[in-house]
């Protein structure tokens, strides 16, 4: 049988890179955040980085309300209406 | 100026030639029905009204102002792209109902009278009912009657609350109402039925995965938003709208991440999206209202997109469970590309279309000092990401590679999905066009450093935490299960209670039944038929002799009795003097 062409991220190395660029730009946000002067409307929208703790924080409860609390109070048999 | 139609008529109508045509005619015909609605549309000036006389009232079949207009833009090119994607469907009936339904669509939105709108309103949910039924599953057909109940409730109560403002006010122009009456509200909750409030969403998550590819994109753009503009028309500034639009954007992406099937992911995502619109409704500020048209027309386009290319996905993989996907990248680039187009889009990354709109309403939250709505709607920016933005993209195409290897989106289907990423990113990017067609002049700047840069770092962050979470395996795997909604209100406890009183109900029928009209009256009957000969048998039993070998001697006698009775040949005469017999006793003893 024909060997399947290799695809982008079948290569470990190139998962690694675009994770790596991922983390810079993470790092290069948090940096540039306090050079930014905020149009606020909230006195908090100044604190800085406070759009990245809110994104990070929001992000892990809504997964973790999601998975430990939400799912185990709705997940069914998938055959469970019919 | 008397060349113009009013914009349904050319969907409308045209949609009954389709059945009569074949192959390439169809398809050529079928785009072009659009584009024609469209330049018809563009050489209406605004602010134009068409009237119909019926019966004692004149209808207001066309009125066209800056809010309907939007709308209408946005519907012709809605149809125009989800036409060229279902352009693989054999049958007629796809095209058809989907002109119907989306000439209806613009038929309620240009209505200027309620009578008009509610007509238009109901010819939505035909067509749209068709859209699902077209799947011809089990499932769907299921489905669709559940859609189709939920909305018939809606219509009804949209209709009470017409005929009793039409009443009050002896009027049925169609134009501010806002909540004062029991009329008022009946038209409201009419609207939130197609709105997909919270409670009443139902219809829109069990339904829209179970519908045909096309037919869910189709679905997606019309119903909600056409009750977006309806409560645009009748009910800015309403304040309990701002609450029911905070707890839409909010509630669906906890369902949105832990739900297996990607359609039924988006919506969710798409009850979140109109949150943000109702929100802004419920504002009513200048700019919330702007905001709110302005992400109504993108999320036409954005969430059209995403559920092109998950519909592209099932068209080639026959699958759409997360837990069936993954890798589809190395198949499927160009549906992958595009795919993330939509995704960066609902988002709202800069350069794409929600980073111009949703931070319409955010700001106008902003402005209006409504802490608790702002901090929702920014917790709801993160999680749409979060589920729709990367969710959706990750599990199909990239994850776990599912082995899928098949075939690219046919053509047609890449050319729609293109056109839409086209413009996701123009509106976007050069988001001044988009930004003339809304209801009032829109001064608001998007592209300062400031929301750039905090933009952004919500984005970022947000994938920040799925990342670590995905690496550190917190995140929830994709389960074969299904998530239950309110919807198990009426698909179990309600079926079982109505189960239930069929059953008393009839069982009490049945033992009715039986007891009086076939134990009771038999019994009756019986003992009518043979009555005297028993009363006999009772009199005379005492006067047999029975020493010796009583049995055959009685059973013999009875049968006489029996026999002489059921002739009618009984000695009357000797019963007769036993009865005389016994009064005169009675007389001589008492």
């Amino acid at each position: 049988m024909e060997k399947e062409k290799t695809h982008l991220f079948d290569k470990p190395e190139n998962v690694k890179r675009l994770l790596i660029i991922f983390f810079s730009s993470v790092i290069l946000l948090f940096v540039l955040d306090f050079f930014v002067h905020k149009h606020a409307h909230f006195p908090w929208e100044n604190w800085p980085v406070f759009y990245a703790i809110f994104g990070f924080v929001a992000c892990v409860i809504l997964v973790l309300v999601s998975r430990f609390v939400l799912r185990p109070l709705v997940k069914r048999k998938e055959d469970y209406y019919d | 100026m008397n060349a113009v139609l009013p914009p349904f008529m050319i969907f409308i109508l045209g949609a009954f030639v389709i059945p009569f045509l074949r192959g390439r005619v169809r398809s050529v015909y079928v785009v072009a029905l659009p584009v024609i609605g469209l330049i018809n549309l563009l050489l209406i000036p605004t602010d134009t009204v068409m009237t119909a006389n019926f019966l004692d009232y004149e209808l207001t079949l066309v009125r066209i102002d800056r809010l309907s207009l939007a709308f209408g833009y946005i519907f012709h090119i809605a149809a125009f792209v989800t036409v060229i994607y279902i352009l693989h469907v054999k049958e007629s009936l796809e095209y058809v109902a989907g002109f119907v339904y989306s000439g209806a669509a613009l038929g309620a939105v240009f209505a200027g009278d309620l009578f008009t709108f509610f007509v238009f309103w109901e010819t939505l949910t035909v067509g749209s009912v068709m859209l699902i039924w077209a799947r011809r599953s089990k499932a769907s057909s299921a489905a669709g009657f559940r859609y189709l109940l939920v909305h018939v409730t809606g219509g009804l109560t949209l209709l009470a609350g017409i005929v009793m403002m039409v009443v009050e006010t002896g009027s049925i122009h169609f134009g501010y109402i806002g909540l004062t009456g029991l009329s008022s509200w009946l038209i409201f909750m009419g609207l939130g039925v197609n709105c997909a409030w919270p409670f009443l969403h139902t219809w829109l998550t069990d339904a829209y995965p179970e519908a045909t590819i096309g037919g869910t994109v189709f679905l997606s753009a019309f119903t909600t938003k056409t009750a977006v503009y309806a409560l645009a028309r009748a009910y800015p500034g309403t304040e309990v709208l701002i609450w029911i639009g905070v707890a839409m954007a909010a509630f669906p992406i906890f369902f949105a991440v832990i739900e297996n099937d990607l359609r039924r992911v988006l919506a969710y995502s798409l009850v979140n999206q109109v949150g943000f619109m109702v929100v802004g409704i419920g504002i009513g500020t200048e700019l919330a209202l702007n905001g709110a048209v302005a992400h109504a027309c993108n999320d036409v386009l954005f969430k059209g997109l995403l559920f092109m290319s998950m519909g592209a996905v099932i068209h080639r993989t026959g699958k759409i469970n997360a837990t069936d996907l993954g890798g589809l990248y190395k198949s499927m680039p160009w549906t992958a590309g595009f795919c993330i187009v939509g995704a960066a889009s609902i988002s709202a990354f800069p350069f794409f279309s929600g980073f111009v709109s949703k931070s319409m309403v955010m700001s106008a939250a902003g402005e209006g000092h409504m802490v608790a709505v702002w901090l929702v709607l920014l917790f709801a920016s993160a999680g749409v990401f979060h589920h729709a933005g990367i969710k959706i993209p990750f599990f199909a195409f990239f994850g776990h590679d599912a082995g899928h290897r098949v075939k690219e989106a046919p053509k047609h289907m890449l050319i729609a999905m293109g056109i839409t990423a086209f413009l996701c990113i123009f509106n976007g990017t050069f988001y001044k066009p988009l930004y003339s067609i809304l209801p009032y002049p829109a001064l608001y700047e998007p592209y300062t450093l400031s929301h750039v840069v905090t933009q952004t770092e919500l984005l970022f962050y947000s994938a920040l935490a799925f990342t670590l979470l995905l690496l550190s395996g917190i995140y929830p795997a994709e389960i074969r299960a299904i998530n239950l909604d309110f919807d198990w209100l009426y698909r179990k406890p309600l079926v079982a209670l109505s189960n239930g009183l069929a059953t008393l109900l009839n069982g009490m029928n049945k033992v009715v039944d039986r007891l009086l009209v076939k134990e009771f009256t038999g019994a009756v009957n019986d003992a009518a038929i043979d009555a005297t000969a028993r009363l006999a048998w009772v009199v005379v039993v005492p006067f047999i002799k029975n020493k010796d070998n009583p049995y055959p001697k009685r059973e013999i006698f009875k049968k006489k009795l029996d026999a002489a009775f059921a002739t009618g040949t009984s000695p009357v005469g000797l019963f007769a003097a036993c009865a005389g017999l016994f009064i005169v006793m009675l007389f001589v003893f008492i």
